[in-house]
């Protein structure tokens, strides 16, 4: 147990001082900022206003960029030290291999999670300045979002990587991957398939089993299904399972799905050879 | 004592190694020769478990590589024919070297300071900026650190200044050696001369050689 923190660790603090952490970071946080500053929170739309208005309009770039973000930098980081010799030199110690792939998961999720919950803690510090009501509730919602998400991608981060024999190639997957899942949000795709007639129980299949789409629509349940700009699956799905059926449904299929790639990850690094 | 069966390796549909067949017995001091691309390296890496073999078997002092890997590579010691670019710092590399290899940071310190190298005034720098012989010098610090029977050296001298070969081959001679099982490749025979018992030459991925030599370590 102690040689898997020991990994976490090492792996949490070489990636806390590369340069794709400094950027991913400053991305979310700069997010927050910008947000603020354009004065949304100023203003009363559809009637949100403050904090509760930053914060849905976070998640909402958080549902876009947060995969990619985090696909890009896993695999990218993952396959370099594979194609570099790094694990040629760190695996000729004796070190069980759930040991290090464990405890490089764990170290990854930690320092994914550290930017994202700044950005929350500076858009709760930012409500408190201002005064405004805090949307507690959606806070929390929120956080548990993206922590869920995170291990999503993560999941399916570590999948490519340990699948693919080389960099580009598992860059190449990761981009695929991500507009595959961004394009099946669409809401003018999902109209052209209604259109299609395509049936409509794979459209709410494609949304339901999209982690992007499902993140979505738990990121916008607890509002007001109507007045959202939400395509109209979600809107079947609000009005079928209820906010609460469907923001638990979210959290736990994104955690699923996380820990399902990350295992089939797992095996596949077993199985296969190291480099 | 390192025993390799009929081993067999592609990699990428391309056969590497066929039917390796070679036992080391503990204390010999084994220099591999061949061409660049007869297959050494991948020799190396099937001996660490990193590569599945197509076929064939591997295991140090009775531990199966495919199913004993840790217990196998807690008695391996192997430093890599190029540093590799690792992003951590100094510090951290020892961290990982004694919480893994299970070794003392205090002696791979005096081991550096031995080859003229002070790990301390480095500590905070990532080992991949280092220079090229000042990154072997560590490794091969790591590597005497341990507790092992058998080392692996993939071109252990290749950047080093003359002060690191000479206590390189110091190293190798200490009669505190003369028990442990030493893996050289390189391809500069002259260095090692006297302290090699015997030679293994590849070729295309087979043995084409196996010579025990008449010199026997100091
Ligand atoms: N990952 C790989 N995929 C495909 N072929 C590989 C791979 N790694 C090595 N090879 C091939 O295997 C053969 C043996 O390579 P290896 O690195 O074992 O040679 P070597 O004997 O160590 O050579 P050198 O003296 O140059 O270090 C080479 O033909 C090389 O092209
Ligand atoms: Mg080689």
């Amino acid at each position: 147990m102690s040689q898997l923190f020991t990994i976490a660790k090492l792996d949490f603090f070489e990636s806390f001082r590369s340069r794709w952490f400094i950027g991913y970071a400053a991305v979310f946080l700069l997010l927050v900022v910008a947000i603020f500053l354009s004065g949304v929170t100023e203003s009363r739309v559809m009637g949100f206003s403050g904090l509760t208005r930053l914060l849905l309009i976070f998640i909402q770039a958080c549902n876009i960029i947060l995969p990619i973000f985090i696909l890009v930098t896993t695999v990218r980081t993952i396959a370099k030290e594979r194609d570099s010799n790094v694990f040629e030199y760190l695996l000729s110690f004796p070190v069980p291999l759930a040991t290090y792939y464990w405890g490089k998961v764990l170290g990854r999720l930690l320092v994914i999670w550290l930017p994202l919950l700044l950005a929350l803690l500076l858009a709760l510090g930012i409500g408190l300045a201002q005064g405004s009501e805090i949307p507690w509730r959606l806070l929390v919602l929120y956080t548990a979002l993206l922590a869920c998400s995170s291990l999503t991608f993560l999941g399916i981060g570590f999948f490519i990587s340990v699948s693919t024999k080389s960099q580009e190639l598992a860059l190449g997957m990761a981009l695929f991957i991500w507009l595959l899942l961004i394009a099946l949000i669409d809401i003018a795709l999902i109209g052209f398939l209604i259109q299609q007639m395509v049936p409509d129980n794979l459209i709410f299949a494609l949304a339901l089993f999209n982690p992007v789409q499902t993140f979505r629509i738990a990121a916008i349940a607890l509002f007001d299904p109507v007045l959202s700009v939400i395509g109209p699956t979600s809107y079947f799905l609000l009005d079928t399972f209820g906010s609460t059926g469907i923001i638990a449904y979210a959290l736990s299929y994104l955690c699923f799905i996380g820990f399902l790639f990350l295992s089939l990850g797992y095996l596949v690094f077993r199985r296969r050879d190291l480099l | 004592m390192i025993d390799i069966q009929n081993l067999d390796k592609s990699l990428s549909g391309q056969k590497i190694l066929s039917g390796i067949t070679l036992n080391i017995a503990d204390g010999e001091k084994v220099l591999f020769l061949g061409h660049n691309g007869a297959g050494k390296t991948t020799l190396i890496r099937c001996l660490l478990g990193e590569y599945r073999p197509d076929c064939g078997k591997v295991s140090v002092n009775g531990h199966p590589l495919a199913s004993e890997r840790v217990e196998a590579l807690r008695k391996i010691a192997f430093v890599p024919q190029l540093p590799p670019p690792i992003r951590f710092t100094l510090n951290e590399l020892f961290e990982y070297a004694s919480k893994i290899g299970l070794c003392s940071i205090d002696k791979i310190k005096e081991t550096s300071l031995y080859f003229g190298l002070d790990a301390n005034a480095h500590k905070h720098k990532a080992f991949y900026k280092l220079s090229g012989g000042m990154k072997q010098k560590i490794l091969i610090s790591v590597a005497f650190s341990r507790d092992v029977d058998v080392y692996i050296f993939d071109e252990p001298t290749a950047n080093l200044d003359a002060i690191g070969r000479d206590r390189f081959r110091e190293l190798i001679g200490a009669p505190e050696m003369s028990n442990k099982t030493v893996i050289f490749i390189s391809h500069r025979l002259e260095e090692l001369a006297n302290v090699v018992t015997r030679v293994i030459e590849l070729d295309l991925g087979r043995v084409v050689r196996d010579e025990r030599t008449l010199t026997v370590s100091a």
